[in-house]
C-alpha cells in the first residue's frame, strides 16, 4: 500500500468505534497496527498524544496534508504492544510512562527504563492490574559520556528558586554542556487515576489543575471532550467568553515568561516591570470574573461567569495599560545590547528535531514549525476571528522571546474583537445523560493540549487522558542546551518553561 | 536618543512606586501560631525571615501566586521575608502542593538540611490536606502527612494578599510584637 494514502484511507482497515466524537476513533488488530507503525516511517502524520487503558493503547493523531484527525487504538495482547517510539520520537516517554502505570510493555524499545514510577509508590503499574510494591525507591540509570576531563552536575528535585521539582543531569567539560538528561516524574499526582468514577464537574475541577498557569486551556479541552463525548455544544457566547479568558492567559503567562527570562539573564527591571503588568492582568481577572488566574470558570456545557459592561470597561482600561507598558518594555529589551549578547544564539533547537518531535507553542514557532491548533482543526469562536501566528527560524532564547511578545499583541487584538463580537445569549447549555467519547484540542499559551475522556450514562467520567504540550519540550531542551555554557541553563530552561506538573500528571 | 531605560527610570522617580500597602496580620495564622517556639527565636532573627520554596507536588498555581507576592506591588521583601536557594540559610520552609509519594522524600531531606530554629509553613488547599488531589495511589496527603506543620496558609492558589497576611502573622510571631 504505497503512494500517498491519507489517514483515513489507511485507518480504513481497522475497526471504527462508535460513539465516539468528533473525530473517529479506530480499533486495529496487531498486523494491522504493525502495517500502521511501518507506514509512520513515510507518512505525514503528526503524534498528538498516546494513552492508555488497563488492555488498549490509543494514539491521537494527526494527518498534516488532510487536516484528518484519528484516535488509533490497539488492544494489547499479553499485555505487550509494538511501540511508536521509534517512528515517533516524542512517543517514547509517553510509553514509558504508560508501563508505568497500566503495565503495558512497548516492544522494540531501547530504553526500557521506568519513567513516572520512581519505586516510591505502593503499588506496581496502579492503572493497570495493581500488584502491591515495596521494594524501595529505583536507582535510575542515567546515561554517561565518556571522555577526557568530564564531570557530572546533579541538580534537584529541589532546585534554588520559586521553581517546580524534576531532576537534571549534566555531563560537563569545563563550562560546556556535552549532555543534559531530564528525570521527570515527581510531582506525580496521579490524576489519571483520581478521575476516573467521579462526575464531570468533579473531574473538569482536577483536569483544570494538571498545569495551574494553563488552567483555562485546560477547562476549555476538558469541557470540549465532554461536549463531544455527549454531543452537545456550548452557546456562542460561551465560546467567545471562553476564548476570552484563554486569551487573557496567555497575556499573563507571556508577561511573566518573558520577565523571568531577562531575570535569568541579570536584568532584573524586566521582571519587575513585566511583573506589575501581570499583576494587572490578574487584577482584571480578580474583578471580571473572580479568580486571578481564572480556575474553575470554564465548565462543560459553557462557563461559570458572565460579562458585563463594568467588566468590559476594565478590560478595556487594563488592555490598554498593559499594552503601552508592554511596548515600552519590549523597546527596553530590544536596545539592550548586553542583554540581547545573553538571548541571541543562546539555545539553539534546530528545525527538524522541532518537527520530529512535533513540538508546538512558542518552541516550536521559534523553530520554523507554524502549528497552532486555534488555526488547525480549529474551533468556535477563532474561526470567525481574525489573527495571525508569528513564526521565526532562529530557535535560539531571543527568538522564543520574540515570538511570546508578537502573541500578546496578537492575544490583545483578538480580546478587542471578541468584546466587540461577543453575542447576546446564554452562557451554558444542559449536559444530557449519555455514553460517549470525546476529544478536545486546544492552544493553551504553551502549546496543543488534547484531552480524550469516556463518559458513562450515569453522568461520570470512565476514562480520561490529559496531554500537556510539554511533553513534547521536554526532550528538546536536552538538545537546545548542548554546546551551551551551564550558567546558560537557566535562561534556557525558562525560555522553554515547560510544565513539570502537565507533564507529570 | 535617549535610551528606553532612561525613560522607565525616570517614570518610576516621577510616578511612585507600584507599591500596596501592607495588608493586617492573618487572624487565623496567629493564633495556629502559638507555640513554645517563639521565645526561642525572638531576638535572635529579630524581624527577618528567609524562606526556602519547596513545591512537593503542585499543579504549580500556588508558585505563580508566589512570584506575585514578590512582585513590586506586593513586595514581600520590604518585611524583610526573602526567599534563599538553600535549606541551610532558611528559618522557615515553604511548602506547596499534595506531598506526592515521588517528593516526600527530598522535602524530608530539605527539612533535615534546615537548621533550627525553623518553621514549616504549608501553602495552599493542596498543602493543607491533599485537596483536589487527596486519595491518590501517588500522594502522601498534605503537608502534615509527612511533617510537623506550623502554620497553614489556604486557598486554591492563596492570593498574593493572604500569603503576605499570613507571612506577616508568622514574623509578628517570631518577632515577639
Ligand atoms: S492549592 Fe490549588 S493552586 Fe495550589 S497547588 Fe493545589 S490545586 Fe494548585
Amino acid at each position: 500500500m504505497l503512494g500517498n494514502v491519507t489517514l483515513f484511507e489507511f485507518l480504513s482497515i481497522g475497526r471504527e468505534v462508535a460513539g465516539h466524537r468528533p473525530w473517529p476513533r479506530f480499533q486495529l488488530d496487531l498486523p494491522c497496527w504493525r502495517a500502521f507503525e511501518d507506514r509512520l516511517s513515510a507518512a505525514d502524520w503528526v503524534l498528538l498524544t498516546e494513552w492508555a487503558e488497563p488492555n488498549e493503547v490509543h494514539a491521537l493523531f494527526r494527518d498534516d496534508q488532510t487536516g484528518d484527525i484519528a484516535v488509533v487504538s490497539h488492544p494489547c495482547v499479553n499485555h505487550r504492544f509494538v511501540g511508536l517510539g521509534k517512528r515517533r520520537p516524542g512517543a517514547i516517554r509517553l510509553e514509558r510512562a504508560i508501563h508505568d502505570l497500566y503495565g503495558l510493555a512497548p516492544q522494540g524499545m531501547a530504553d526500557q527504563r521506568a519513567w513516572l514510577d520512581h519505586g516510591r509508590w505502593a503499588v506496581k503499574h496502579p492503572l493497570g492490574s495493581p500488584r502491591t510494591y515495596d521494594g524501595g525507591p529505583h536507582a535510575y540509570r542515567f546515561r554517561t559520556a565518556i571522555g577526557d576531563g568530564l564531570h557530572q552536575i546533579p541538580v534537584g528535585p529541589v532546585h534554588a528558586g520559586i521553581i517546580e521539582p524534576g531532576h537534571f543531569r549534566f555531563h560537563a567539560q569545563g563550562e560546556t554542556v556535552v549532555r543534559l538528561e531530564e528525570r521527570l516524574g515527581y510531582t506525580h499526582k496521579g490524576i489519571e487515576g483520581l478521575v476516573q468514577g467521579k462526575p464531570i464537574d468533579v473531574a473538569a475541577r482536577i483536569v483544570a489543575r494538571t498545569s495551574g498557569d494553563s488552567t483555562v486551556a485546560y477547562g476549555i479541552a476538558f469541557a470540549r471532550a465532554v461536549e463531544a463525548a455527549l454531543g452537545v455544544e456550548a452557546p456562542p457566547r460561551a465560546h467567545y467568553l471562553r476564548a476570552l479568558m484563554g486569551e487573557l492567559e496567555r497575556i499573563a503567562n507571556h508577561l511573566g515568561d518573558i520577565g523571568a527570562i531577562c531575570n535569568d539573564a541579570a536584568f532584573a527591571i524586566m521582571l519587575s516591570h513585566l511583573g506589575v503588568l501581570r499583576e494587572k492582568i490578574l487584577r482584571a481577572n480578580m474583578a471580571c470574573f473572580g479568580h486571578r488566574l481564572i480556575m474553575d470558570r470554564v465548565v462543560p456545557g459553557g462557563v461559570a461567569c458572565d460579562l458585563t459592561d463594568e467588566h468590559r470597561t476594565i478590560l478595556r482600561k487594563t488592555l490598554y495599560e498593559v499594552g503601552k507598558g508592554f511596548r515600552r518594555a519590549m523597546a527596553l529589551y530590544e536596545e539592550t545590547p548586553s542583554l540581547l549578547d545573553r538571548t541571541t544564539g543562546t539555545g539553539v533547537v534546530a528545525g527538524s528535531l522541532v518537527h520530529r518531535f512535533g513540538a508546538g507553542g512558542f518552541v516550536g514557532r521559534a523553530s520554523s514549525r507554524a502549528h497552532d491548533a486555534r488555526k488547525v482543526p480549529g474551533y468556535p469562536p477563532y474561526d470567525d476571528l481574525d489573527f495571525e501566528i508569528p513564526v521565526r527560524a532562529e530557535g535560539d532564547v531571543h527568538s522564543r522571546i520574540l515570538i511570546r511578545a508578537a502573541e500578546v499583541h496578537e492575544s490583545m487584538k483578538l480580546i478587542e474583537q471578541i468584546m466587540m463580537r461577543l453575542p447576546q445569549g446564554p452562557v451554558t447549555a444542559p449536559l444530557p445523560m449519555r455514553a460517549g467519547e470525546g476529544v478536545g484540542i486546544v492552544e493553551g499559551f504553551r502549546g496543543e493540549i488534547a484531552v480524550w475522556v469516556r463518559v458513562s450514562e450515569a453522568g461520570k467520567v470512565v476514562r480520561c487522558h490529559p496531554h500537556d504540550p510539554s511533553w513534547f519540550q521536554w526532550p528538546l531542551l536536552e538538545a537546545a542546551i548542548e554546546g551551551n555554557i551551564v550558567a546558560d541553563f537557566p535562561l534556557c530552561n525558562k525560555s522553554f518553561n515547560c510544565s513539570y506538573s502537565g507533564h507529570d500528571l | 536618543m535617549i535610551p528606553p531605560i532612561s525613560h522607565l527610570f525616570a517614570r518610576h522617580l516621577l510616578k511612585g512606586p507600584h507599591t500596596t500597602p501592607a495588608p493586617a496580620p492573618s487572624e487565623d495564622g496567629l493564633a495556629e501560631l502559638a507555640d513554645e517556639f517563639a521565645t526561642q527565636a525572638r531576638g535572635r532573627l529579630g524581624r527577618s525571615l528567609a524562606i526556602r520554596e519547596v513545591d512537593a507536588g503542585s499543579c504549580n498555581g500556588c508558585e505563580l501566586e508566589l512570584h506575585a507576592a514578590n512582585n513590586p506591588v506586593y513586595d514581600l521583601e520590604r518585611f524583610g521575608i526573602k526567599f534563599v536557594a538553600s535549606p541551610r540559610h532558611a528559618d522557615v520552609l515553604l511548602v506547596t502542593g499534595p506531598v506526592s509519594l515521588n517528593m516526600a522524600e527530598a522535602l524530608r531531606r530539605t527539612w533535615e538540611a534546615t537548621p533550627a530554629p525553623k518553621w514549616l509553613v504549608a501553602l495552599g488547599d493542596c498543602a493543607f490536606d491533599g485537596g483536589c488531589f487527596a486519595g491518590s495511589y501517588a500522594v502522601a496527603g498534605g503537608v502534615s502527612a509527612v511533617l510537623p506543620v506550623d502554620l497553614h496558609i489556604k486557598g486554591c492558589p492563596p492570593t498574593p494578599k493572604d500569603i503576605l497576611a499570613g507571612l506577616l502573622a508568622l514574623l509578628q510571631h517570631v518577632g515577639g510584637k
